[in-house]
């Protein structure tokens, strides 16, 4: 049922890396007050937070939406940054353009994508150079 | 185990003002202030002894036992904690501590610190063999461990399932006793000297042991003032402390955790903002290649337990200069001991956050709460008994305070009163 759907929205400032975090620390809060599954609210966590990074460090920043329904929590996180020329590159274990300053904080280590796709059950990522990204997750909670 | 747990936090009514400092300090929003006066909601409160610390009218104390409590007792055994030794001034070894102590009708000494050396092997041998997953998180902070079954239960399978060193210290020191003395075990009192409520707390109604065999604490603030003439009285000082240096240095933060030995893939924070920092994070698989972490839910660790005399920051140096000259460890694991350390019993979760109920019930109480929270003001001033706009709205929403506790919207809509009345005239 879409219509009882709860829904939330979170902007994600471009480079400041102290403040990537805030949403998915929120979701998690609020997921533990609906009482969700841990595993799955594990899974959101660790793929929302590796989302918001990558707004962070490589997009400039962006948007995070979620839908929490009955059964699934639906996140779309969408960004007009320089987008992926490469997506298969992108997706593969440790492939990272990150600057070396983001490196020394302890960034890019190119396991960001691999591990959304991993900690989600259902993964989508779609990219045009020049016109922006939309990473689409959903972690089932059934 | 007991179903409601037993809290040696409380609050004195007759002293508290309906102020809003210790809403705003606990960790797991554990007090609202109802009627004019604070009241801790026994389910959520962990008994870190934050809001003893923050309240400016010492209505807040933690409960333990007078010093006269050892008259109930045939043959009384005291548990010093390593942190006791940090507390005195010139202090060069130990003893003459214990001297003090069994000078004050003690009629032993057994050291927490030298349970720790063998809890230390114990955890040692337990990283080795365990397949439980990683990093195990230290279980002799109750405090923490209790913090962890209320906000972080995911994180319930990494507790190190061993009892802490105190709970070890008094089977020890009973099981000796009883051999040294025929006395039957209900006849013996194992007297623990404790930093902190949250020690109270966990003799009282122990996690991950079925029964504590520690029968009473006594706060050290409460001992120091006769320990400290009875230590002046001492003459010759015999050689009494069997303890060496990782015993004594479980007393801080960072001691447990080093002790090991075996590993540095560890970490130890302490101070309840920052345990709660790392406990987020390792929640959402932030830090990889840790075997152990090490959490003080005081900062400074037990040198900075609510309920001590010192500075933490002194009792450090202090600490420091006690551990200088002493072997490493003087106590090692029997088998016999070795059985005894594991936990007999499960750690329950009662999940006190949850909205509750069924979870279409849950979805929507969510909802509501998220209306409220939209007509609230957002200021989280306090007036209204809750630590936040937030915690008010979910008190609404569980049937436990009125929106119309907000003495923002109140106003407001006593002013939309006002002034449509105004217009009438
Ligand atoms: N939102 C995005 N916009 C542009 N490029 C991105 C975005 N997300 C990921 N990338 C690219 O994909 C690469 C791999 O991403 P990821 O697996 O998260 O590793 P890391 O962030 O550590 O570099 C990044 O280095 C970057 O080149
Ligand atoms: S750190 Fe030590 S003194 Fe403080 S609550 Fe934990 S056990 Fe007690
Ligand atoms: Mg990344």
């Amino acid at each position: 049922m879409a219509d009882d759907a709860i829904r939330l929205h979170y902007t994600v400032p471009g480079d400041d890396f102290t403040r990537a975090g805030e949403a998915s620390a929120d979701l998690k809060s609020r997921l533990k007050k609906l009482g969700l599954p841990p595993t799955a609210i594990r899974k959101v966590s660790i793929a929302l937070y590796e989302g918001e990074i990558n707004l962070a460090i490589h997009a400039h920043g962006g948007d995070i939406d979620v839908e929490i329904t009955d059964d699934e929590v639906r996140m779309t996180l969408s960004d007009d940054g320089p987008g992926i020329p490469d997506i298969s590159l992108a997706m593969s274990e440790g492939w990272s353009t990150a600057p070396d300053e983001v490196r020394s904080l302890g960034f890019g280590a190119g396991m960001g994508l691999p591990n959304m796709k991993k900690y989600s059950d259902e993964f989508d990522i779609q990219s045009a150079v020049g016109v922006g990204t939309t990473v689409k997750m959903a972690v089932r909670t059934t | 185990m007991q179903e409601t747990s037993v809290h040696s936090v409380t609050l004195n009514r007759e002293l508290c003002k309906g102020c809003i400092n210790c809403i705003k300090r606990c960790p797991t929003e554990a007090i609202r202030v109802r009627d004019g006066k604070a009241a801790i909601i026994s389910e959520r409160c962990v008994d870190c002894g934050e809001c003893i610390r923050i309240c400016p009218h010492h209505a807040k104390r933690a409960v333990s036992d007078p010093l006269d409590v050892l008259k109930q007792y045939k043959y009384k055994i005291a548990l010093p904690p390593p942190s006791l030794y940090a507390q005195f001034n010139n202090l060069d070894e130990p003893d003459v501590v214990l001297a003090g102590l069994l000078r004050l009708g003690f009629d032993n000494v057994f050291e927490v610190s030298r349970a720790a050396e063998l809890v230390s092997e114990a955890t040692r041998r337990f990283l080795q063999t365990s397949d439980m997953p990683r990093p195990i998180i230290s279980s002799a902070c109750p405090a923490v461990t209790r913090l962890i079954c209320v906000r972080f239960p995911q994180l319930m399978d990494h507790i190190l399932p061993l009892i802490a060193p105190i709970e070890l210290a008094a089977r020890l020191a009973k099981d000796e006793a009883v051999k040294k003395t025929g006395l039957p075990r209900e006849q013996i009192g194992c007297i623990f000297l404790t930093p902190c409520p949250a020690k109270v707390s966990a003799i009282r109604s122990p996690m991950g042991s079925k029964h504590s065999d520690v029968d009473a604490a006594v706060a050290v603030k409460d001992v120091y003032p006769p320990l400290l003439s009875a230590m002046k009285q001492v003459g010759q000082v015999e050689y009494l402390s069997l303890s060496g240096r990782i015993g004594l240095g479980w007393g801080e933060s960072g001691g447990e955790a080093a002790a090991l030995m075996t590993t540095e893939r560890y970490l130890a924070a302490d101070g309840i903002e920052n345990v709660i920092r790392v406990l987020s994070d390792l929640e959402d698989e932030k830090y990889h290649d840790l075997d152990f972490v090490e959490l003080n839910a005081c900062s400074g660790g037990c040198v900075g337990g609510v309920l001590q005399v010192e500075n933490p920051y002194i009792a450090k140096a202090k600490m420091k200069h006690l551990r200088r000259t002493m072997p490493v460890s003087r106590n090692h694991l029997t088998d016999d001991a070795a059985e005894q350390v594991a936990w007999d019993d499960e750690l329950n979760y009662n999940p006190v956050l949850e909205l509750g109920g069924t979870r279409a019930e849950r979805f929507e109480r969510y909802a509501k709460m998220e209306q409220i929270t939209a007509m609230l003001p957002g200021l989280d001033c306090g007036s209204c008994g809750a630590p936040t706009c937030a915690a008010l709205a979910e008190d609404v929403v569980r049937g436990q305070a009125d929106v119309n506790d907000c003495t923002v919207l109140m106003r407001r809509r006593m002013e939309a009163v006002l002034r449509a009345l105004g217009r009438d005239e």
